[in-house]
């Protein structure tokens, strides 16, 4: 930190006055076997994070963090050469940015979740009982997400995807605008299941500028609703494989009955053009 | 300004990030006063959100024993003795001061160059050419005054039973320094942290920015201010604390007060809808809104923003027609709040009944004895 920010009253609020790690671990982790149980009351979104890695580093494989307040990256940082894969439970209101680059664990929310579950998530997968904030799934590039209720602004923003890696994102409610905004990939189903009979979607400018991957929508959206780079197609079987899967899937988390859902009528959206920008930036 | 004391050029001042202001208000709809530990506790739980460089607190129903008169927060910057004597000479040419006080600060808690903060409680004492003047417009005219004409003093705020409490530090920091837990209650309380936009951290410039009864607390950025500034400059309202926030204060003191419209108008004002949306709509709306977006083109809020504007008796919190900044309401019995995060509600009322987050451009109204806050409950999230 340079003088000038010492004399202008900045101060770091990330790495000032964090507790040693040590400290935390003896006063806020409870082992029993490979389940560790943490309380967050309080800490700051680095001594969380610090603690969760030292946590995993001692051998726990189940973490459950309890008194979680708006904690910032749940999630991340928690790389594991081994290919071991770890269960997180989160009690109850993760902050922005839940599992970002996740690499291969599973993350349960026990409430709502905040804006940017899934950021660049890598691979694995989070279930959230509840509703997520704006840009869920954003530049996700692998792994799952199902979100129980409704989710905000920018969801599946610029998702994308690559070989075998697919990213999948479910929705059991409904969307705000600009849901697949500049979507490069991937999958997401949006199920509308605590919309009225006949109420469409409230999502505006769905698929905005999107040149990959597709949406698939149960229940209805109008024409205006929709942004001038997708279109609507019919279900051809591979799509049909597909929806029934996740809603099979979407059904084994949070209950409800599948073949119900699938009675519903569904929509595919997928972008009517590659490369929409182009010739925007050639010349 | 800080950048000419401190630095060479504004391109010595150290980065900021821009992104990220801290927004919470609680309001009790019952009118019932409360202590500001819910406020503190839900900004200190966002405390990433902040920078340390700007934090401040609006609390109604503050004086209820001046509750009759004009409560004028003054500060004084690098404590200019010449400039208070300026101003209490003016204040006593137009106004009756009934009783005037430093503002008790905590000797303990050391800010970064604290002013000095000296409050008054006035009623008019106009001249024979300004009988006729309505006492809110005379406040208005005096407050402006005193603003652009008096160097280094600066009014915080100038409405009946309100107070605005603000400066250079976390918000926490600033209720220690003004020991806003301990000394004061109010109905609403609305919280900011952040510097003020484009600016660097200065005590005029920090959230809330107030007119009358009118307070604003914003996260984002208004990329209108210049057109903006000049349409209000036409209606004598003068912008002098050098950040964008300050025009949303105004205009909403012009279209609210002045004008009589309600908010559900005014947010359609700020935020309208898009032409697109427009054409979608039926005969009726479609004339309304052609007519609200061609009439009051200068006051559309371009950029990224959410707002908590309060005045006596309502709480209102609004974004951008896109939402490019967060919002989320909770309620639980006759409290409701506005937040930036949900978590930072659940951190102090982890009962909460409902939370939901309104379409961008939809206000979520908080008025007094009524249950008005539900009504956007239906088209959210």
């Amino acid at each position: 930190m340079n003088g000038f920010n010492v004399k202008f009253g900045y101060r770091d609020n990330f790495l000032d006055n964090l507790q040693p790690i040590d400290i935390l671990y003896k006063t806020r982790v409870n082992i029993d076997g490979c389940r560790a149980t943490i309380n967050a009351l309080g800490l700051k979104h680095k001594e969380l994070n610090d603690l969760l890695r030292e946590t995993v580093q001692r051998g726990s494989k189940e973490l459950v963090i309890n008194n979680v307040f708006g904690q910032r990256y749940i999630g991340t940082r928690l790389y594991l050469p081994s290919e071991d894969k770890l269960y997180i439970e989160v009690n109850k209101f993760p902050g922005n940015d839940l599992g970002t680059f996740l690499n291969g664990h599973r993350i349960v929310v026990q409430g709502n979740a905040q804006d940017g579950v899934g950021n660049t998530m890598d691979s694995g997968e989070i279930i959230v009982h509840g509703r997520a904030g704006d840009v869920t799934a954003m530049s996700m590039r692998g792994g799952k997400i199902f979100i129980r209720d409704n989710v905000g602004y920018r969801t599946a923003i610029h998702m994308k995807e690559y070989r075998d890696k697919v990213p999948v994102l479910v929705v059991g409610g409904t969307a705000q605008d600009f849901l697949g905004e500049y979507m490069a990939g991937g999958m997401v189903l949006l199920l509308g299941l605590n919309l009225q009979e006949g109420e469409p979607h409230r999502a505006h400018y769905i698929g905005t500028g999107m040149h990959g991957g597709v949406i698939y929508l149960r229940g209805y959206v109008s024409e205006h609703q929709l942004g001038k780079e997708v279109g609507v197609r019919p279900l051809d079987d591979q799509d049909k494989e597909n929806i029934d899967c996740y809603v099979r899937e979407y059904c084994n988390h949070f209950g409800g009955n599948p073949e119900e859902i699938l009675n519903g009528s569904f929509q595919k959206l997928v972008p009517v053009s590659l490369r929409p920008y182009g010739q925007i930036y050639a010349y | 300004m800080l950048v000419q004391q401190y630095y060479q050029n504004e391109r010595f001042v150290p980065d900021k990030e821009m992104d990220a202001c801290g927004l919470f208000g609680v309001m009790h709809t019952g009118g019932v006063r409360f202590g500001g530990q819910m406020a503190i506790d839900a900004i200190k739980n966002m405390k990433v959100r902040g920078s340390g460089l700007g934090g401040g607190f609006a609390i109604y129903g503050l004086y209820p024993k001046y509750k009759d008169h004009y409560a004028l927060h003054i500060i004084y910057q690098d404590k200019n003795m010449a400039a208070k004597k300026v101003v209490e000479a003016f204040l006593k040419k137009h106004f009756y001061v009934v009783f005037d006080e430093e503002i008790p600060t905590n000797p303990d808690i050391h800010l970064f160059a604290p002013p000095l903060a000296w409050r008054y409680f006035v009623a008019p004492q106009k001249g024979s050419a300004e009988e006729n003047i309505p006492d809110d417009e005379y406040v208005i005219s005096k407050v402006m005054h005193l603003n652009s004409h008096i160097d280094d003093a600066y009014v915080f705020s100038s409405g009946k039973d309100v107070g605005v409490f603000k400066g250079v530090g976390f918000p926490e920091e600033i209720a220690d320094y003004f020991m806003l837990d301990k000394l004061y209650e109010g109905y609403i309380w609305t919280v900011h942290s952040r510097f003020p936009t484009n600016t660097p951290g200065w005590w005029g410039g920090a959230h809330p920015l107030s007119i009358l009864d009118w307070t604003v607390v914003h996260n984002g950025e208004i990329s209108s201010y210049g057109s903006n500034r000049r349409f209000l400059e036409m209606h004598n309202y003068y912008c002098t604390l050098h950040t964008d926030t300050e025009v949303l204060a105004y205009a909403v003191d012009l279209l609210m007060r002045r004008q009589e419209l309600p908010i559900e108008v005014v947010a359609k004002i700020f935020a309208p809808p898009m032409w697109e949306a427009i054409r979608q709509m039926n005969d009726n709306d479609k004339e309304l809104y052609t007519a609200l977006r061609m009439t009051y083109a200068p006051l559309l809020m371009n950029g990224p923003f959410t707002v908590i504007v309060a005045h006596h008796n309502e709480m209102i919190g609004l974004t951008d027609r896109i939402r490019l900044r967060p919002i989320t309401a909770g309620a639980k019995g006759d409290l409701v709040f506005l937040s930036s995060e949900e978590a930072a509600i659940r951190a102090v009322c982890p009962d909460l009944e409902l939370a939901w987050t309104p379409p961008g451009g939809e206000p979520v109204v908080v008025r007094l004895n009524t249950r008005d806050h539900l009504q956007s409950l239906n088209k959210s999230i």
